[in-house]
């Protein structure tokens, strides 16, 4: 073997090294969205609110809006909801719920306890909306626009900075466009 | 102006980030056999459908299959798989149904695609590699062999049944 | 106060680490004896000072000292007392510090077996594994210290053992997994040890071959054990999941194999020398990387410990200076190491290489696959992929078969030339006889073809009949059979047991995977189900209580072929401090077959939820691990139990000499 060529392994574990370090600063876990830029899908369910009145994509409010999934079990929800209602008291952007695989009854008194931000929540008792919107735990919440478009998501509670550093840009930008 | 999907967990005070690490943690560590009952019209659909399950990822889970996962979405996709099976639905369709809402993370089998090239075919590079380091070893070490001193098969053969007779 | 000790000893023990990977190294370069001779002294001092500060986070745990945080944190006033002591490596802290002591714990080995090397040599091994040891000692006094405490306002009780670690394969396989995985440091300080010395003619080769092996066959057993409890914990009978935290153990086990074959090679030829001072610094390299990838947060797995980017920089840093200047240091000295015998295309060697070059290509495919999502995501920008079992599965299994054709052939084959005319003559008919076994054996016993099932009886027929073809030839010469198999060397005996071994995991996990039903039901008590020739009666269950959970047991009667075999009971809890629900399955197992039964819920009719598994030769994977751990043992026992004998014999007799020489009193007056 030339001289040369034994310093293979050398150049190969740096490289591999190098990937390694790179590798730390990303996240695993957290599952990015594929349906940004795509329609919300079509659905037809009751509300949390209202148990016979079924609201559909047609009713959706025609103006970007936040799209949040949430559940009485979910705690990270619980913790979101002042932030939630603050912004609903400040009327910033409509709020829309998505009652996520829980119980009707269970819900209203999450609501009836906690406050509502929602004008309304669906009810996704079955969990097939939330398979359609990519869900794969509560809390999530959507920027959609006001061609019914999702343009945002964000995973997890969403706390003060979270906020001030991704929703509100998100909608912001948002209304930007349908200004032009 | 769109925005790239960046979907991070907040959670910057220690409490809550570690009350959602104890849910997430929670909801994965209570992820243990699945147990639906599913009722097949014959073997073969159920055998689809165990081995869709087994080769999608549950998306809420710490690296595990959709059969090896306990609750929340993991049983609503199996739920879906089930009924798209009964409904007549192909493979492919369940397939391209599960990678519209969660994209390539949900599929334990790689697509094939250009950006999955080097890992499909790498293995492959590997052995070729290892095939062409194998012939450099052994034409160096051929040219080191000595002279043969050392006896053949033929003659190993014959010392054995030799040795043979002397020992009986 | 108490902590505080353990702590303190910690420190301790990285000094004792930071002298003992200085002083020695630079008294052999130096020939400075005293500095030499300080070598043992320290390695028992270091393994002292790291038994005594696991021993008291052993007893903090006992206690229930919950004003240690490590403590709080994984037990629990209930929890029940041999689980206060496993829950020592029950999170990233302890387990750690258990790493560390098994590095401590074969430190303190090398020192009293090293008596056949020359003390220089020794010292560098000790000083390599000191430096190792003093890495380990610091990522754990800066980083991750188990004893750090929760004062003033410590917690009443602690947060409790993860529900699925309160088990018995949690006692048994980190300890084993741990101590193979810590043990081919071992063999790696060995190599440096021969680079930095220019010693490196074969007698390195030769001095470290029992402790590769050691460490394999350990390691085997860890793996092993990892899969078994694996199985029956998870509930769905699956024993090996590719998860990224699996993995390193597993490329390291085939690197750890190719090692022990190549080690052969060049104690007996001569040849392959730098090449197996490559596989031994690679093989640690994957035990540090598995220590990262599990640390750090880089994959997401269900073992990994809770993440932390500033771990995951020590440790990778750790791994660039001691892996980076370990291939630096083999790339300037392995010219020196020169082959001097030569091999024909068709000989021993040829195929002990082959075998090399599988198992480190499976290893490098492995590696591929596991690091694949994280190189994707980061040239993607944030897309995410996953590689999983059907890709591993996919790629592994292929290499595994090729490896196992060469297998008969490489052991049947002679050192330096073997004519292909002697192969044909020897092995044509054990071929002839796999494969048509192999093509009958399944149809009959299933009365179905199997294309796959067909191909692995094949190949499995294939090693045994070779394996007896192999022994026919050697004792071919004997008197009789008896006195043939006795005169067989232990090292051959143990290298048949072990490949063996690796033929009957390969049926095992192939035959398993084309024979496994399962089915799932809604059972009310009374009623019963039927899957194959085994018919499964609910009784109903009934309320159990346990030390820290609540749950249901249920009774099932099972019959096979209509007549009753046993009953079995699997349960459902709920752990109440933590508030997680588990199952348990209820096993039947055997060598033939498994059958379980996993309950599922309880519906408001009364009626359960349950899946039965029936899983023929499952059992084959783990029985062959056991058999190749048992064949790397043995091949160990032989020549230098004997050696050690004989030596201990001379030192006697010396000092007999000496002593009588001492006492002689010549006939005077």
């Amino acid at each position: 073997m030339s001289r040369l060529k034994l310093f293979i392994p050398v150049v190969v574990f740096v490289a591999l090294a190098l990937m390694l370090w790179r590798g730390l600063y990303l996240d695993p876990r957290t599952l990015p969205s594929v349906l940004i830029n795509k329609p919300l899908p079509e659905f037809s369910l009751p509300t949390v609110e209202s148990g016979d009145t079924l609201m559909s994509k047609a009713d959706l409010p025609k103006e970007p809006f936040l799209l949040n999934v949430w559940g009485s079990y979910c705690l990270p929800c619980l913790q979101e909801n002042p932030i939630l209602m603050q912004a609903a008291e400040d009327n910033l952007v409509p709020i829309i719920g998505i009652n996520y695989r829980d119980k009707p009854n269970l819900a209203q008194m999450w609501l009836a306890d906690n406050g509502s931000p929602f004008e309304y929540s669906v009810l996704d008792e079955s969990g097939r909306l939330g398979i359609d919107l990519g869900v794969y735990g509560a809390p999530e919440t959507f920027v959609i626009d006001g061609n019914g478009v999702i343009r945002y998501k964000h995973i997890g509670a969403i706390d003060y900075k979270a906020w001030q550093d991704e929703i509100m840009p998100a909608i912001a930008a948002v209304k930007a466009e349908s200004l032009n | 102006m769109t925005f790239a999907s960046r979907s991070i967990v907040a959670g910057h005070r220690r409490a809550f980030s570690f009350l959602l690490v104890a849910i997430l943690l929670l909801v994965t560590l209570t992820a243990r056999a699945a147990v639906d009952t599913f009722e097949f019209a014959n073997d073969e659909q159920q055998h689809r459908f165990r081995t869709l399950s087994n080769e999608f990822r549950c998306p809420m889970c710490q690296n595990t299959n959709l059969t090896g996962s306990g609750g929340g979405v993991a049983e609503d996709l199996r739920r879906e798989i089930y009924l798209m099976i009964v409904d007549g639905k192909t493979d492919d369709e369940i397939k391209e149904f599960m990678f519209e809402r969660y994209g390539n993370f949900i599929f334990y089998r790689p697509r094939l695609t250009i950006q999955t090239i080097l890992l499909w075919f790498g293995p492959l590079v590997f052995l070729l590699l290892g095939g062409w380091l194998v012939i450099g070893i052994i034409r160096r070490a051929r040219s080191r062999v000595q002279p043969e001193t050392a006896l053949d098969e033929a003659e190993q053969e014959r010392l054995r049944k030799l040795l043979k007779k002397v020992e009986n | 106060m108490i902590p505080e000790l353990g702590h303190f000893s910690l420190i301790l023990a990285f000094c004792l680490c930071a002298l003992l990977g200085t002083l020695p190294l630079i008294g052999a370069s130096t020939g400075n004896r005293l500095w030499i001779g300080l070598a043992r002294p320290l390695a028992a001092g270091v393994f002292v000072f790291l038994t005594l500060s696991l021993a008291i986070l052993a007893y903090s745990f006992v206690t229930d000292d919950f004003s240690v945080s490590f403590v709080a944190q994984h037990s629990n006033s209930m929890l029940p007392t041999r689980y206060k002591f496993t829950a020592v490596w029950g999170g990233h802290e302890g387990s750690f510090l258990f790493w560390t002591w098994m590095l401590g714990g074969w430190m303190l080995a090398v020192s009293i077996f090293s008596r056949a090397m020359p003390d220089d040599f020794v010292a560098r091994v000790l000083g390599v594994m000191g430096i190792i040891g003093a890495g380990y000692t610091m990522f754990m006094v800066m980083t991750s210290n188990p004893f750090d405490r929760v004062l003033p306002m410590s917690p009443a009780d602690g947060a409790d053992l993860n529900s699925a670690l309160q088990d018995f394969g949690f006692i048994i396989h980190p300890p084993s997994l741990y101590m193979g995985y810590v043990g081919f440091s071992v063999v790696f300080s060995f190599a440096i040890a021969a680079l930095l010395s220019g010693r490196l003619d074969s007698a390195w080769a030769r001095w470290s071959r029992p402790w590769a092996n050691a460490a394999w066959a350990i390691l085997t057993i860890g793996i092993a054990l990892g899969s078994w409890w694996a199985y029956y914990e998870l509930g769905w009978g699956g024993w090996w999941a590719w998860d990224p935290v699996e993995n390193p153990p597993m490329i390291n086990w085939l690197l750890g194999t190719a090692l022990i074959h190549s080690l052969a090679v060049t104690e007996k030829r001569g040849v392959f020398k730098s090449w197996t001072v490559l596989l031994a610094i690679m093989a640690f390299a994957a035990s540090l990387l598995g220590t990262f990838i599990t640390r750090s947060g880089l994959l997401t797995s269900v073992h990994a410990f809770a993440s932390d980017p500033t771990r995951g920089i020590y440790i990778l840093g750790f791994l660039g200076f001691v892996i980076g200047g370990s291939l630096v240091l083999f790339a300037l000295r392995a010219p020196l190491m020169k082959s001097e015998f030569g091999f024909a295309a068709v000989s021993r060697e040829v195929f002990l290489l082959a075998n090399n070059i599988i198992l480190v290509v499976a290893s490098a495919a492995i590696l591929l696959g596991t690091l694949y999502p994280m190189v994707y995501q980061a040239v993607s920008g944030g897309e995410l992929i996953s590689v999983g079992p059907p890709y591993f599965n996919t790629v592994f299994v292929p290499l595994m078969m090729i490896l196992v054709v060469f297998l008969v052939m490489g052991s049947i084959s002679r050192w330096k030339k073997t004519s292909v005319s002697y192969l044909k003559k020897q092995l044509g008919i054990v071929a002839i006889a796999a494969v048509s076994l192999g093509l009958i054996l399944p149809l009959v016993v299933t009365m179905e073809f199997s294309f796959g099932a067909s191909i692995a009886a094949a190949l499995g027929l294939w090693v045994i009949f070779g394996i007896v073809q192999d022994v026919r030839i050697k004792i071919s010469n004997k008197r009789s059979v008896g006195v043939g198999l006795k005169s067989l060397a232990v090292s051959y005996i143990g290298m048949q047991i072990a490949h063996l071994g690796f033929a009957t995991i390969l049926l095992g996990a192939s035959l398993t995977s084309f024979y496994s039903v399962e089915k799932s039901v809604l059972l009310s008590p009374g009623e019963s189900m039927e899957l194959g020739k085994y018919s499964f009666a609910f009784e109903g269950t009934e309320h159990l209580s346990g030390p820290n959970f609540q749950g249901e047991r249920a009774t099932f009667q099972v019959a096979e072929n209509g007549e009753f075999m046993r009953t079995l009971h699997p349960e459902k809890r709920l752990y109440t401090a933590s508030m997680t629900p588990s199952t348990e399955m209820a096993i039947d197992a055997g060598f033939w077959r498994d059958l379980f039964i996993t309950l599922g819920d309880e519906r408001e009719s009364g009626a359960w939820s349950m899946t039965m598994y029936v899983k023929p030769f499952v059992r084959w994977v783990w029985l062959g691990a056991i058999l190749m751990a048992l064949g790397g043992v043995v091949a160990v026992t032989d020549k230098r139990y004997r050696r050690l004998k004989v030596k201990t014999l001379a030192a006697t007799k010396a000092v007999d000499l000496a002593n009588a020489a001492k006492n002689y009193q010549p006939a005077s007056n």
